[in-house]
């Protein structure tokens, strides 16, 4: 293939990895934007999305579009449920301290990997795609499904972006956001936000493995990489920033593709980890976030 | 007539460390009654104990027939108390509009609250688009009055508001707070400024170490100067 063609397929599969990467990161950080807590079980949830994704998918019969659809729906009310459960029976009797609710997710993760491995097993297995149809490029062919996942992103994150800028509950969870102790002066139930908020960030992560899970597959230690790059993406972008993520994710997703494709995936992943430390020593507060006062 | 607000033997705790000891203060109906002391007294506290910032360990704050120790913090201003916190704290990436938005959204006010506040603080409404953070300091604080005005409180709870605003913008607030105890409004206003204090209190309490020393009527400062140099160590 020429170099051109190439260069096309490389930025087509980085839109891919950023359109999933950005509804992930997305989840984080809100979730460290609004409640100040850093999810190191993010990734878990996403790995339960594509988890779940698999057993509904697999439990319903004829066409493939039915079980992932049904998927799509049931597989992010199911972790959200998870999610509000982790928030109410650990995260608000810790009192949501910064420090305490990174240990006690990383505890979150392994109780969610482990039953993960208990209940679903070691092995990974794919979602069927819910069509097959191939978008045909004067160079090559291309899978609709994968540029759905692209348009599927791009309406959840203007939905999420209408959400926090035009709505009543968006103004709350800004408020909650800036400054929670105001907030709760002006009648706002900050615990009701910040359960609901973890409840939206776990969603978003299961979103993203519906989406990505007929491309990869599920596998109970699917959520370790996303996470890392989810983080990356956050800290370029900037914390609680939608503007910030959205950006950080089509960098990173982007330029993972081009240099895994033309060099190697490991030169990908030293690439992001320095632009990490560029922008930490730099521009601490990310590149669309706001300094702390 | 009975008291707007009532605070009994209130004890205050931030971590292990106690700020208030058995707190007594009452304020009446449609009065202003300053809280004035040094640095570290425990005022600002006050302030946020009766609002369920810091909750109340012992004792009693009761608005009317209310028990506002037994309520969670985003209840207490539902029941009518507003609270404008030192420094302003306004959601400086929302804009005014929003900011009053979310005042009004407590209790569950109209476009006619809106309008009445916007009427107290006619500069806001050419303002109502922009950031509340690129506010000049005189214009953040009649936002921050204003917001609290949208939950139409029956006690108001001011911390500090002429705090680094030039002579003709206190001026403004000390009028608007005139304006809100002739409408019935019972204020608790916590100055540093003595001058600002004799022009608008109607009582002040003295708080030294977490404890109410003495309250008196405003008229009493002004004929023995004294009381207040005991206190807060100028005049």
């Amino acid at each position: 293939m020429a170099f051109g063609p190439h260069l096309i397929l490389a930025t087509l599969e980085g839109l891919v990895t950023s359109a999933v990467l950005a509804l992930m990161a997305l989840g984080l950080s809100l979730v460290f934007g609004v409640m100040r807590v850093v999810n190191v079980a993010h990734g878990e949830f996403y790995m339960l999305g594509a988890v779940l994704a698999w057993a509904i998918a697999s439990a319903f019969g004829g066409h493939p579009s039915i079980g992932f659809l049904a998927a799509l729906v049931i597989s992010p009310l199911i972790v959200g449920g998870v999610a509000l459960v982790a928030d109410r029976l650990v995260l608000k009797r810790l009192d949501y301290n910064p420090e305490a609710t990174i240990v006690a997710t990383i505890g979150l993760l392994y109780i969610l990997q482990q039953v993960a491995l208990t209940f679903y097993g070691p092995e990974a297995r794919p979602v069927q795609a819910p069509f097959t149809y191939r978008v045909s490029l004067p160079w090559f062919g291309y899978s609709g499904y994968k540029l759905a996942v692209i348009g599927a992103s791009i309406l959840l994150l203007l939905a999420t972006w209408f959400v926090l800028s035009r709505t009543r509950i968006g103004m709350i969870m800004r408020a909650t956001q800036y400054d929670s102790e105001t907030a709760q002066a002006f009648g706002i139930p900050v615990g009701r936000v910040y359960t609901g908020v973890f409840a939206v960030g776990a969603m978003l992560a299961a979103v993203a493995a519906v989406l990505i899970v007929p491309i990869s597959q599920a596998h109970y230690l699917m959520g370790r990489d996303p996470l890392l790059l989810s983080f990356i993406v956050v800290i370029i972008g900037g914390l609680g920033s939608l503007r910030g993520t959205v950006v950080a994710a089509l960098l990173i997703g982007v330029s993972d593709g081009i240099i895994s494709v033309f060099f190697s995936p490991t030169l990908a992943k030293i690439i992001a980890t320095f632009v990490v430390a560029m922008v930490l020593v730099f521009r601490p507060q990310g590149l669309f976030g706001t300094a702390a006062r | 007539m009975a008291d707007a607000l009532s605070v009994r033997g209130v004890d205050c705790f931030y971590g292990e460390t106690q700020v208030l000891y058995s707190l007594d203060l009452s304020l009446r109906q449609g009065e202003v009654h300053c809280l004035l002391g040094r640095n570290g007294a425990g005022k600002t506290t006050a302030l946020k104990c009766i609002m369920g910032l810091v909750p109340a360990r012992a004792g009693s704050i009761r608005l009317g027939d209310v028990e506002l120790t037994r309520l969670p913090p985003h209840e207490v201003p539902r029941a009518g108390v507003a609270y404008v916190p030192q420094g302003r704290r306004l959601f400086a990436e929302m804009t005014v509009a929003e900011n009053i938005e979310i005042g009004l959204m407590a209790r569950h006010m109209g476009s006619d609250v809106r309008e009445a506040v916007l009427d107290l603080f006619p500069v806001l409404r050419e303002r109502l688009r922009q950031r509340s953070g690129t506010l000049s300091g005189g214009e953040q604080q009649q936002l921050a009055m204003a917001r609290a005005l949208c939950l139409e409180p029956r006690v108001l709870l001011l911390d500090e508001p002429t705090e680094g605003l030039m002579p003709s913008m206190i001026a403004k607030i000390r009028q608007s707070v005139a304006t809100l105890r002739d409408r019935g409004v019972s204020t608790i206003l916590v100055e540093q400024r003595v001058d600002a204090v004799l022009k608008v209190a109607d009582r002040v309490s003295f708080i030294e170490n977490g404890r109410v020393r003495e309250t008196v009527e405003v008229d009493r400062l002004r004929e023995d100067p004294d009381i207040v140099k005991r206190y807060v160590g100028v005049t």
